[in-house]
């Protein structure tokens, strides 16, 4: 008798701004909110705008997979289990709003990274959490 | 709002006292600024208390279980690294407000070895913990990217921040209360192992323990009490308003502006009448962004202003006499009281061999991530 073969493991986002479609081809993206009112865009979702209070609900926005590096740190110490030294990042998307995140595919030096420079997003399984789901999060790497 | 003196100030030694409790650390505190002051717990008619780690257990009641129990209201504050300044401002509007004529407020932390990094985390499922795999939310990662924005605006080099290490570690040779008295030199700091870039570890304020203590009065009944009142010109608290980069990148910038801004206008100065500064220097970066943010010189003139030595006692305006959190330490809830005495110390001219010389003005300020910013004015009458 054949085996029966183990279902995929379910795939969940590290955060939940972080959408993983159904359909295994399409790529995961990240999530925003814009505000009606002002304009002000926001990951994942909110009650009221931070900037000029509207209660309207907002507009989801999907946001770019493309942006470009405001600033970094080095990081060499951190809390157990975080491989050091990485790079600490803030990406500026286009919808006007920035990500926190790892730089990966570049050595974790001051010297190899350009302010502004282009960022590309990439996902993959980080570990597995407790009841055996894959955790996906991301990170960018430049262009 | 009526006037407001600072009659006592007292703190210990920041340092290291695993065998001792926090009541034991704030109440030694409490006491030194009681016997500054010339007054009893008895004339206490309100006590604020500043602790973050214990911030749910207490510890104004428990520290006058070990003093003095009168029964008075006690506030418990916590506002992250302005938890003592708070604490300050507390004291300082009971009195203000009229409804009380003496006050006390005091900071104290018993923080391990362990910082932040023992701070946080709760339950949960770890397997889902952003540190570290979506950048990092942590201190030292918070204030390097900081310096770093400030390094891709105006040029800021490592080696300009790294100067703050050296003149706050200098600073503190002349201060008996930090918890570090050790001079580094620049290459010292510079080959120091990396913590977050640009900041090395001597660029870090060290974890401690520590607590600090004033006394606040009416200006009207100061006089009974000492000869050399303290007038508090400004007592100011801020949150961080909506900025661009919202939550995402911490910005330490816009709500120490606009403290600044309110906290000159309260008490009638300008930062050119400042004759002494305590900042926050929790981190190296963090100093030469406050120059700015505080107006004692243009955008982009924080390096420029290091270089030239403007701000080491001295200069012509002097920052973090004390040796700054850098050397000095930082017991987070103690921290903004502490930076208090040591302006006091300056306006009354008993701050020994690191005397600003005519001290007359003077500012202090901090600032806790999540966010709160804290300024207070001091002047000498």
């Amino acid at each position: 008798m054949a085996e029966a073969a183990a279902a995929p493991a379910t795939r969940k986002p590290i955060v939940p701004f972080l959408r993983i479609p159904e359909d295994p081809a399409e790529k995961p993206y990240l999530s925003g909110s814009r505000c009606k009112n002002c304009g002000a865009t926001y990951l994942g979702t909110r009650m009221a705008c931070s900037k000029c209070f509207s209660t309207e609900p907002m507009e989801m926005v999907k946001l770019s997979d493309r942006g470009e590096l405001h600033v970094f740190s080095i990081v060499h110490q951190s809390a157990p289990g975080v491989p050091t030294p990485y790079i600490a990042a803030i990406v500026d998307l286009p919808e006007g709003v920035s990500v926190r995140c790892n730089i990966n595919g570049v050595d974790p030096d001051p010297a190899k990274l350009k302010f502004g420079m282009p960022v590309q997003m990439v996902t993959e399984k980080i570990r597995t959490d407790r009841e055996g789901n894959d955790v996906i999060a991301f990170s960018f790497k430049p262009v | 709002m009526r006037d407001v003196a600072v009659i006592g100030v007292g703190m210990i030694k920041f340092g290291r006292y695993p065998e001792k409790t926090v009541p034991e650390l704030a109440g030694q505190a409490v006491l030194l600024a009681l016997k500054d002051a010339g007054i009893d717990m008895k004339d206490v008619q309100l006590l604020a208390s500043g602790n973050l780690y214990q911030s749910n257990a207490m510890v104004g009641q428990r520290i006058m279980q070990t003093i003095g129990q009168t029964g008075i209201p006690v506030i418990n504050v916590a506002n992250a690294c302005a938890t003592g300044s708070t604490a300050f401002r507390e004291a300082y509007m009971a009195v203000a407000s009229g409804a009380y004529d003496v006050a006390v407020a005091v900071g104290s932390e018993q923080m391990g070895k362990m910082g932040l990094l023992g701070a946080g985390g709760g339950g949960g499922d770890p397997a889902y913990s952003t540190e570290g795999v979506l950048g990092s939310g942590l201190m030292p990662a918070v204030f390097g990217m900081a310096g770093v924005e400030h390094m891709r605006k105006y040029g800021t080099t490592q080696e300009q921040f790294a100067k703050v290490s050296v003149k706050n570690h200098k600073h503190s040779m002349h201060n008996p209360y930090s918890q570090y008295q050790t001079e580094v030199g620049l290459e010292d700091v510079l080959n120091a192992r990396v913590v977050s870039w640009p900041n090395t570890l001597y660029m870090c304020c060290p974890t401690g323990d520590g607590a600090a203590a004033a006394v606040v009065c009416s200006m009207d009944k100061a006089r009974q009490y000492t000869t050399h009142p303290v007038r508090i010109a400004a007592s100011v608290l801020t949150s961080d308003p909506w900025t661009q980069r919202d939550l995402t990148m911490p910005d330490i910038n816009t709500l120490t502006r606009n403290a600044a801004k309110e906290a000159y206008e309260k008490a009638g100065v300008g930062p050119e009448d400042l004759d002494l500064i305590e900042l926050h220097d929790c981190f190296a970066t963090a100093e030469l962004l406050h120059y700015e943010n505080l107006g004692i010189c243009g955008e982009g003139e924080a390096g420029r202003l290091i270089d030239e030595g403007a701000t080491s006692v001295g200069g012509k305006i002097p920052v973090n006499a004390s040796g700054g959190l850098l050397s000095k330490g930082h017991p987070l809830g103690a921290t903004g009281v502490a930076n208090v005495c040591e302006v006091v110390w300056h306006l009354r001219g008993e701050a020994g061999n690191r005397q600003v010389e005519g001290a007359k003005v003077g500012l202090a300020h901090v600032i806790g991530l999540g966010s709160a910013c804290t300024i207070q004015v001091l002047e000498k009458v």
